[in-house]
């Protein structure tokens, strides 16, 4: 395999838009001549290079052409323009779940799906324990799928998927019905295939997991290919440019602290600035392990009852260290107007030393709408201090003990 | 993985109960009104053998076939919709899948017919071969059309419809429950000769393989050159236009369903 799992080269797709729901021979016969049609360009010229052993993604609003674009790429559709050269064995799981037939047993659909990826009955036959086993289905292999609830049934076919030794993975949005605990497993396999160098290619809304997760990720735009890069860039950008139509309008810029990343929201409540406080003075730093505060200003121009504050602290690189808000701990932020702070008061900041980014929102009290979300507001640094970890994000704050033969410790 | 699309066809216990007892009950039928009832006169068998039942067996049978795999052509598609929009594999062994599934059913229900003949006094087995060989044909030319109807019925839904009224005008238009000579043998000034049918009979390509098997099992007879040709080029052409046909269509499968 060369250096290049996937290469897409001027793909365009057309899909027919047919003005009735379904053609029939009837309508034909009276109309004398097949259905009128729309075209719709689902993909223009998309150039692409899927690197081996890189984990991919492909983002981008609904509709943008995502699962069009995987679809071509694992030969399920057939672009009307352009080539598509795939080099290694491709397993994909599409949106909602595999190709299952609803009238057979999860067994059988194990088979069928196997034999379809390119498994002989053998080699269904060897992993056939370890598929149910990551899927949890022991005691529903036997009945039929269509009795499935939506998560069993990502759950088999993702466990199909990856069992069946692809070089190539390609999933579609299908992690999000899964339930927390097959998520962390998906999240692991995922981490092995990159491992192994394998490639894979995936398609998610989950943003935050798209930037930790991928080591490229693609834009779509209206069928189109924005842009090519690192996720951090294009994710933000990405966050930046869909939020762009919906900032508040009656934010006055100038008393405000400007942050670095995108801010949307209907401005009911807004945010005008975070403040980092070290021992009860603002600061740009704070040492690992000591008392910080972080004091959020709010502004609102008419009365809000019950908005939820929270705040997220990210490394540069992405990593979501924590997000901490008022709803998680049940704190009633009462009614709210004029203008005040809230601060959140961390009595030991258990960071490792670096540089850390943080998001400031608030929302309403059924964390359904957003008053004002400010991406990156802050950014400030962590310097070495008590305890002296360095590796990684966060310090435990732990004791080390060692004993050995001689008895107390030296 | 053409053996795991067929699992899905070769039921239970039951379902092998339910396809035996379906053509049963048409051998049955049929015995009894045009056999008893209408008394239509069998042509005579090998060895003056003359049996209403194994002259309707050594038609319907290939007939049942027939059907199956035009009608399981039919569903190939819309049934596995789910599998053609989500996963990438050669469409055709859809198609294909259910032949092969049929085939067998087939090839058991002609060994039943073996063995019943040869217990009735018409030893067929110098025949088999030859009728082994025309099965075959069958199945090609029958695939051939189930290939162009998976995907007619894709992009035209109401097909089936139009198909079930053709093949029961079709199983009639065929020398299944009747004799052939009814048919050639009218007299010029009837209405059947005035309205040429049967001239067009013979365009009808299922006529010459019926009559086929019937001259191999029931009679013992090799066929005339015109049944042998028009079965060999029809299953050959068959097939061409149907993958010709599947082939134009099957790329946007995945996207009319
Ligand atoms: N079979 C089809 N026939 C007609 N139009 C289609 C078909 N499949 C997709 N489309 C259209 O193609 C466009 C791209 O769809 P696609 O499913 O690729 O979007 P997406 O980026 O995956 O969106 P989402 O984020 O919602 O999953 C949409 O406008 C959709 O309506
Ligand atoms: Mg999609």
């Amino acid at each position: 395999m060369g250096d290049v799992a996937v290469e897409a080269t001027g793909v365009s797709k057309r899909f027919r838009l047919y003005h009735e729901r379904n053609q029939s021979l009837k309508a034909a016969f009276m109309r004398g001549g097949r259905a009128k049609f729309d075209e719709f360009w689902a993909l223009q010229d998309v150039d692409l290079q899927i690197p081996t052993g890189k984990t991919f993604g492909l983002i981008g609003h609904n509709g943008s052409g995502k699962s069009t674009l995987l679809k071509c790429l694992a030969g399920i559709l057939v672009p009307d323009k352009g080539s598509i050269a795939v080099h290694g064995r491709v397993s994909a799981l599409l949106e909602l779940g595999a190709g299952f037939h609803p009238e057979l047993s999860g067994r059988d659909n194990v088979y069928l799906n196997g034999s379809i990826l390119g498994m002989s009955r053998k080699q269904i036959d060897k992993s056939f324990d370890e598929i149910v086993d990551f899927a949890g289905l022991e005691t529903f292999i036997d009945t039929p799928v269509k009795n499935y609830s939506s998560g069993m049934y990502v759950r088999l076919g993702f466990s199909v998927a990856i069992n069946v030794d692809p070089e190539i993975l390609m999933v579609d949005e299908v992690l999000a019905v899964g339930d927390e605990n097959f998520q962390r497993k998906c999240m692991e396999k995922f981490a092995d295939f990159r491992a192994d160098g394998r490639t894979v290619v995936i398609v998610s809304h989950a943003l935050s997991t798209m930037r930790t997760m991928c080591d490229e990720v693609a834009w779509l735009d209206h069928g189109k290919l924005l842009e090519v890069g690192r996720p951090q860039d294009l994710v933000d950008s990405y966050v930046g440019q869909s939020h762009d139509d919906r900032v508040a309008p009656e934010v006055e810029e100038g008393e405000e602290q400007s942050g670095r990343g995108a801010r949307w929201g209907s401005g009911e409540v807004v945010i005008r600035s975070v403040e980092l406080l070290a021992d009860g003075a603002p600061a740009t730093h704070v040492a690992t392990g000591a008392d910080a505060v972080f004091r959020i200003h709010w502004k609102a121009a008419h009365p809000v009852e019950e908005p939820v504050f929270g705040i997220a602290i990210h490394t540069l690189d992405g990593i979501h260290v924590t997000g901490p808000n008022t709803r998680d701990v049940e704190l009633s932020t009462g009614t709210l107007s004029g203008e005040g702070w809230l601060d959140l008061h961390v009595p030991r900041l258990m960071l490792t030393p670096g540089t850390y980014e943080l998001t400031a929102a608030v929302f309403d009290r059924a964390v359904v709408h957003t008053f004002d979300h400010r991406d990156k507001l802050l950014r400030f640094d962590v310097a070495p201090g008590r305890p002296r970890d360095q590796y990684g994000v966060v310090s435990l704050g732990g004791s080390w003990e060692v004993r050995g033969d001689s008895g107390a410790p030296a | 993985m053409l053996r795991e699309l067929r699992g899905k066809y070769k039921g239970t216990a039951l379902g092998w109960f339910w396809s035996l007892l379906n053509p049963l009950a048409a051998t049955l039928i049929f015995t009894v009104v045009f056999g008893a009832i209408l008394r239509v006169t069998p042509t005579v068998g090998a060895n003056g053998v003359q049996n209403y039942t194994l002259f309707l067996l050594c038609a319907l049978l290939p007939w049942n076939f027939f059907n199956g795999v035009v009608n399981g052509g039919m569903a190939a598609m819309l049934d596995n919709a789910n599998l053609i929009k989500k996963t990438a594999f050669p469409r055709h062994l859809l198609v294909l899948s259910a032949t092969v599934s049929l085939f067998v059913t087939f090839a058991i229900e002609m060994a039943v017919l073996a063995v019943a003949l040869l217990v009735l006094g018409v030893n067929p087995i110098l025949w088999l071969i030859p009728a082994l060989i025309l099965m075959i044909l069958l199945a090609v030319f029958a695939t051939g059309l189930g290939l162009m109807l998976s995907v007619a019925n894709v992009y035209f839904r109401d097909s089936a419809h139009v198909v079930t009224i053709a093949m029961q005008v079709l199983f009639y238009a065929t020398p299944v429950i009747y004799p052939l000579t009814l048919v050639s043998d009218v007299s010029p000034t009837s209405l059947v000769a005035r309205l040429h049918i049967d001239s067009l009979y013979f365009l009808n390509p299922l006529v010459h393989y019926v009559e086929a098997f019937r001259d191999l099992l029931y009679e013992h007879q090799i066929p005339d050159l015109t049944t042998v040709l028009v079965v060999v080029l029809s299953s050959g052409a068959s097939l061409w236009l149907g993958w010709v046909v599947f082939n134009r269509f099957a790329g946007r499968l995945a996207e009319e369903l």
